[in-house]
């Protein structure tokens, strides 16, 4: 305050309007004054992970007393639109952007992410305590590091132990291959009346993202050439309208009212997605089923991941902030401890792979009966591969899902659907 | 008291500083945006590599426009929801206000300030509103359907065919009341005597109402079915929230300018979404066009 107290008494001296009007002006800055004597860092970040930022504040603290972190938190499309824009003018740039891993893949070629292997950040020396798939997704094509991975998604199954043995049905029969999946979920439809799944489109989404060879999209290769008028497309198609056709699904979009009663009610049978799909059938989808749910290794040994999150340092934030914004990022990334508080609390399933190895691991899920299922998608995490994203994935992923519901509901024929598809990706995939 | 002198506005400059909110806020989010879109819709960017990473292109986004197969379908669409919602607006505004002009005398401030409420209400609470009401198993429209004429439940907003006609209805609700006003506020300025007239001659409430008031009304007609013609090509709102910004099942209510707001913002696309805007202009500035021709008073013919 000793900034405006001052321009107050030069004000009570002589009582010029001008002086007043100064005064009024020097109230207004004086906050932006004080703030940089004591430094802020600005993390812009989306839900759940506003909060993991939050509780490592604390720790912060103790390292700098006299730097704050300021969290400014939107919702999920929010988020990754107000960064695109803030990326674009270079206006309002937070100084740690957390950012989903598909936006991670679409930005990094932008150059508008500063490149982690920098001396100053030198990330490089770190890359063996990461899960491989989750480092190498943050490369880009000149070979830059654009953002380094706290969280990852390991695909899992999870199913309704009750309700299979009730239809006679054996995880491991559905585990064999796709083909068996669904030969399972007809039998539990017969049993039970029960659902295999809430929406067969996610069965296509795990479905076209196994398989695919290391540095490969899903929708294009690493020379923009479409993949989507494949085998592994044709396949997934195909097994979504044979589940569709016996009446397997529930029709309900993800994350609908509707969508998580199925689950309450024990309409929904199966589930394929995440690890982190355990933590919101816990906490807000359905929690009445606890107990009652098992996880697996996904069919056919597939290894996907689903989605993950990443902390990125803008190019053209405060140059200033970098050195502060860099020891944020590797304390939120690279500590044990915090990335265990992460697992504890959101069900981060944590990127760092000494966390990985922690006896937390080995504790029983509740939700899961008991079953140690962390360790399932350790393993799962290994084996899964970087996936490149394509400037165009949002786009393809649309297209193609359009294209399902054209099968889906007014039977359209496959080969046609995705070669349409294919031609609609083609016009784009240069631009 | 006097002011001293440098504060005082010389009546010279006075105008000026009036008027310069207006201008500022007009240059800063009308005028800017409409030049840098234009600017924008001859560059590639990658908008996250800043403001540096744009690259002179020519035509080409126009080009892909116009290659663009869900362009086009969004252009569809959009006539689709503009025509299904534009025409009842006035085939049941026009009479609707004939009808309050002639029968409502004490209440008849009330009676249009219900029709017209839907028309300042934020479209969100309506899309939302909607939403309910069009819900697939707990939705009063659903329920009310069922009860009246037993139909089974109809899922209007998860269904390509369905979605359309339940857009459709709301852009009608919401502005059926606006033309209403509108046309209400023209009828009151047809003299009295022309109906007296009319009434002694013998001709009916009908005739009076094709001959008498839709002539003198027509250049509100032409004002109102105007702004439905540019409104309805430029829907985004009700399509955009109802669908969760996603265009629907099957892009079915993917409106053009849902669709070039997606392919900004969701497929990361600025130059190929300023070309489209820009083509979108024509095709408003072209229709309005027609509607002028359409009303204009033929050679020959009597007023």
């Amino acid at each position: 305050m000793s900034s405006s107290s001052h321009f107050l008494r030069g004000a009570r001296t002589s009582p010029t309007r001008r002086a007043v009007l100064a005064a009024g002006v020097a109230v207004a800055f004086a906050p932006t004054v004080r703030a940089r004597t004591s430094r802020t860092l600005t993390v812009a970040a989306f839900p759940l992970v506003d909060q993991i930022v939050k509780d490592a504040i604390p720790q912060w603290a103790q390292r700098h007393p006299d730097v704050g972190i300021n969290i400014v938190m939107r919702q999920y499309d929010d988020h990754h639109t107000a960064m695109t824009t803030a990326l674009s003018t270079a206006v309002y740039l937070p100084d740690v952007m957390a950012l989903e891993s598909s936006y991670v893949g679409k930005f990094s070629n932008g150059g508008g992410l500063s490149d982690l292997l920098q001396p100053r950040y030198d990330i490089g020396r770190h890359r063996a305590r990461y899960v491989e798939y989750a480092y190498n997704q943050a490369i880009n094509r000149k070979g830059q590091v654009v953002a380094a991975p706290t969280d990852i998604g390991p695909g899992t199954f999870l199913y309704r132990a009750d309700i299979l043995e009730r239809a006679g049905v054996t995880a491991a029969d559905m585990q064999r291959s796709w083909d068996a999946y669904v030969d399972g979920g007809i039998r539990i439809k017969k049993a039970t009346g029960a659902n295999l799944i809430g929406n067969v489109k996610t069965l296509k989404d795990i479905m076209i993202r196994s398989g695919l060879q290391a540095g490969q999209g899903i929708y294009f290769d690493s020379d923009s050439n479409v993949l989507v008028d494949t085998p592994r497309f044709h396949r997934a198609f195909e097994l979504a309208l044979r589940a569709r056709r016996n009446g397997l699904e529930g029709r309900l979009a993800t994350w609908s009212n509707e969508w998580a009663e199925a689950f309450r009610r024990g309409v929904t049978s199966t589930e394929l997605g995440g690890s982190w799909m355990v933590g919101q059938l816990a906490n807000w989808v359905a929690p009445v089923t606890a107990g009652k749910w098992r996880a697996a290794q996904l069919p056919e040994s597939t290894w996907v991941s689903y989605g993950g999150t990443y902390y990125a340092i803008p190019r053209d934030s405060d140059p200033e902030l970098k050195a502060l914004a860099w020891e944020l990022v590797e304390m939120m990334t690279l500590d044990t401890g915090r990335q265990l508080a992460a697992l504890k609390t959101q069900d981060a399933f944590p990127a760092l792979l000494s966390a990985q190895d922690d006896a937390t691991f080995d504790q029983p899920s509740e939700f899961l009966g008991g079953q140690h299922a962390r360790v399932l998608w350790r393993e799962a995490a290994r084996h899964i591969t970087a996936t490149a994203v394509h400037k165009q994935s949002n786009f393809a992923e649309d297209a193609v899902n359009a294209e399902l519901d054209n099968v889906l509901d007014d039977g359209k024929d496959i080969k046609q659907a995705l070669a349409d598809a294919a031609k609609l990706l083609q016009l784009r995939a240069k631009r | 008291m006097k002011l001293p002198d440098f504060l005082r506005l010389s009546p010279k400059w006075a105008p000026y500083v009036f008027i310069s909110p207006f201008v500022l806020l007009f240059v800063v989010f009308s005028v800017f945006p409409l030049c840098f879109s234009l600017y924008l819709a001859f560059q590639s960017w990658e908008p996250t590599g800043g403001l540096r990473a744009m690259e002179f292109v020519g035509f080409s986004n126009f080009a892909f426009a116009l290659k663009d197969s869900w362009f086009w379908m969004s252009l569809k669409n959009t006539l689709w929801l503009a025509v299904a919602s534009g025409v009842p607006q006035h085939l049941v505004a026009l009479p609707l206000a004939a009808f309050i002009h002639t029968s409502f005398k004490r209440l008849r401030d009330g009676v249009i300030a219900v029709y017209f409420l839907p028309y300042i209400t934020s479209t969100v609470a309506i899309a939302i509103m909607f939403g309910s009401l069009f819900s697939k198993d707990y939705g009063v429209i659903n329920a009310t359907l069922a009860s009246l004429f037993g139909m089974e439940h109809v899922d209007w907003l998860t269904n390509s065919v369905h979605i359309k006609p339940a857009i459709a209805f709301i852009v009608f609700w919401r502005y059926v009341g606006f033309n209403t006003v509108l046309y209400l506020a023209a009828m009151q300025t047809i003299p009295g005597e022309l109906y007296e007239a009319a009434t002694l001659d013998g001709a009916s409430r009908l005739r009076q109402f094709f001959h008498i008031t839709l002539p003198s009304i027509k250049p509100m007609i032409f004002f109102g079915v105007t702004l439905s013609v540019i409104g309805g090509l430029q829907l985004f709102e009700e399509p955009f929230i109802l669908t969760g910004g996603k265009g629907g099942p099957q892009q079915a209510a993917m409106t053009s300018a849902v669709y070039l707001f997606r392919e900004a913002f969701d497929f990361n696309d600025f130059g190929g979404a300023s070309a489209m805007s820009w083509l979108l202009f024509l095709v408003v500035a072209l229709l309005t066009w027609i509607t002028n021709i359409a009303f204009r008073t033929r050679k020959g013919a009597t007023q």
